[in-house]
């Protein structure tokens, strides 16, 4: 098993030119940082061999616990309802739906709220696609697509966190007993807080900037822990970074992961740090893999 | 310029006006699976009526702000002529999927753009095949205006706008219904409290999430069906704030600055269920002068929005230039 923070604005897809992305942007450079930084993970993952990819994404969100994907193939046109200027993206992916009932299985048995989404005209939503397009751009594994329960919103940060471990949990217990090498997506950006306004080129560096030195600091600060390998802490500090710099982390992917990977004491390789639109957004990779070899 | 103001410029066409104004829930259930709970098939069967008080007015434009519609940058407006696709709802795909063919007025989504644009808002008008209309609107009209006789507009719900520019954004709709000369319906879609079961229920058992938010729920009706909107506006912080609001009731909001913001409505409350927990009304509001009296609040008013005053950026903003020279 290996994971990433992979952060899914659907800049960096438009700023990719994809031919499945309708629109085309200018090249204009604002996202460069975080682009440079898919690279080189995309460069860091060959040597994975890896069977699936396992997403959770907070743009896919569901009040009634936890839901995944439950059918084998999905394509379509994905139009952001946000951002629908940047992003009309023509998707065609298989799912891992064996691996994902498996998660489903040892959800329900950590007491959580599972379900199966089984509608095959449903449109993945814009998270999933971006990241899955960004670290492996032919989407040739196929996925699994875990959606963001909303219990942080519904009832505290604390209760959330809780879920998003046991889910974590559930998550690395079902790639264990099926046996998959599995890629780990947590699909989320770090400090959260959007500008309101665009400029009449989205793409336009000028205007890309974090939104303020408070959102900065947390996540210099994040980031410092990252790679020190303080993942603990993290945790420790999560429902006060989600608080204090809007965090993305309040749809839980981050916490996903760590629990997931069982709170390594591993420093992440960040592979990238920038802002799209005022947010903080960074590309880490843990290799727990390499770890293992190594112990 | 767009047709709707151009057809102005003779001077000789009317001012249009807003003639009324109805709540609706923010989800698709009496749509999509009344025959499942009663309260469900309330809603269903309620909707129909507000259906007929509609189709019996002179309304020629419906315009919708939809808390299920979500903005970060500014206020969308849905301008595709024809929007035609499918969506299906993110968290309740089990009850299948919604096909829609609507039909909105692009000459109005540009006048509404323009109008609140003048007012300080950040505002652009999309058009895009495939676009994922949001449920609670696509429920509402296909419930409420199933043959597409009256065109629609949707604009969306930002999720950092705050009271001042939620109802700024309300008086650029009026502002733009005055100069499209169009008789113009408000619809709010939203829920009233909103915490829902965040587990599977028996649909048959639905039933509002507690108490308290039932007696939250049954005051704001009460007041509404007493006529009184900007009242019900100006109490809507401390309803969300006790009774878990949907967004705020940025819906409310909204619908209040459109309507003129006093209590002069003869108010109907067609119906009142739980869905999923949430609370789900139909509330009509036609305009009665002298009906509501006076206000019992005193809330800030804004005409125009200024934008985020957020000096910390300004400062970030500085140490980028800093850094770069
Ligand atoms: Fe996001």
């Amino acid at each position: 098993m290996r994971g990433c923070l992979a952060p899914h604005p659907p800049h960096l897809a438009y700023a990719s030119n994809p031919p499945q992305n309708e629109p085309k942007s200018s090249g204009a450079g604002a996202w460069t940082a975080l682009l440079e930084g898919y690279e080189s993970l995309r460069k860091s993952l060959e040597d994975g061999d890896f069977d699936v990819i396992i997403v959770h994404t907070p743009h896919w969100k569901t009040r009634r616990g936890h839901h995944l994907l439950g059918v084998e193939h999905f394509e379509g046109l994905s139009v952001d309802p946000i951002f629908p200027n940047l992003f009309r993206f023509n998707f065609d992916l298989q799912v891992d739906v064996e691996l994902a009932e498996a998660i489903h299985a040892e959800g329900e048995k950590q007491g959580l709220v599972m379900s199966m989404m089984r509608n095959p005209e449903f449109r993945v939503d814009y998270g999933t696609i971006t990241s899955c397009y960004l670290a492996q751009p032919d989407f040739k594994l196929p996925i699994v697509a875990i959606s963001s329960a909303r219990s942080y919103f519904d009832y505290s940060n604390e209760v959330g966190e809780r879920e998003m471990l046991a889910l974590g949990e559930a998550t690395r217990i079902a790639v264990e007993k099926t046996g998959r090498r599995a890629l780990l997506l947590a699909s989320c950006s770090l400090s959260h807080r959007h500008f309101t306004e665009e400029p009449a080129d989205p793409e336009d560096p000028e205007f890309e900037y974090i939104y303020n030195a408070n959102q900065a600091k947390w996540d210099r600060h994040i980031l410092d822990l990252i790679e020190s390998g303080r993942n603990r802490q993290i945790l420790d500090e999560m429902p006060d970074f989600i608080e204090q710099s809007v965090s993305e982390c309040k749809d839980g992917s981050f916490t996903w992961l760590l629990g997931a990977m069982e709170v390594p004491e591993l420093p992440g390789k960040v592979h990238g740090y920038g802002t799209v639109i005022g947010t903080g957004n960074a590309v880490v990779e843990w290799r727990l893999d390499e770890q293992a070899v190594q112990a | 310029m767009s047709k709707d103001m151009n057809s102005q410029a003779g001077g000789a066409a009317k001012e249009g006006k807003i003639i009324g104004g109805y709540l609706v829930p923010n989800k698709p259930h009496a749509l999509l699976a009344p025959e499942k709970s009663p309260g469900w098939q309330s809603l269903h069967d309620s909707y129909a009526k507000v259906r007929e008080e509609i189709e019996a007015s002179d309304a020629d434009l419906l315009i919708l702000f939809s808390t299920r519609w979500v903005s970060i940058i500014g206020h969308q407006i849905q301008a595709d002529p024809t929007p035609e696709y499918w969506v299906v709802d993110e968290d309740f795909h089990e009850l299948g999927t919604m096909h829609y063919k609507l039909r909105m007025n692009p000459e109005f989504a540009e006048t509404y753009q323009q109008c609140a644009t003048e007012r300080g808002l950040h505002a652009r008008t999309v058009a895009y095949h495939g676009f994922p209309i949001d449920v609670g609107s696509i429920a509402a009209l296909q419930l409420l205006n199933p043959d597409n006789r009256i065109p629609a507009c949707i604009v969306s719900c930002n999720v950092y706008s705050d009271r001042a520019e939620t109802l700024v954004l309300g008086k650029a709709a009026l502002d733009a219904v005055k100069k499209s000369g169009r008789k113009a319906i408000v619809v709010g879609v939203s829920a009233l409290s909103n915490r829902m079961f965040t587990e599977f229920i028996d649909p048959a058992s639905d039933h509002i999430h507690s108490l308290k938010d039932d007696e939250w729920n049954r005051k704001l009706l009460e007041l509404l069906e007493a006529g009184r909107l900007e009242d019900v506006s100006q109490l809507s912080r401390e309803f969300s704030r006790q009774a878990n609001g949907d967004s705020k009731l940025k819906a409310i909001w909204w619908m209040a600055a459109a309507m003129g913001q006093n209590n002069d409505y003869r108010g109907t409350v067609f119906d009142y269920q739980a869905v999923w927990g949430t609370g789900a009304a139909l509330v009509g509001l036609v305009p009665s002068p002298g009906a509501g009296g006076g206000l019992e609040y005193d809330e800030d008013d804004s005409n125009y929005f200024h934008g985020d005053r957020n000096v910390i950026a300004t400062a970030a903003k500085a140490d980028k230039t800093d850094k770069k020279s």
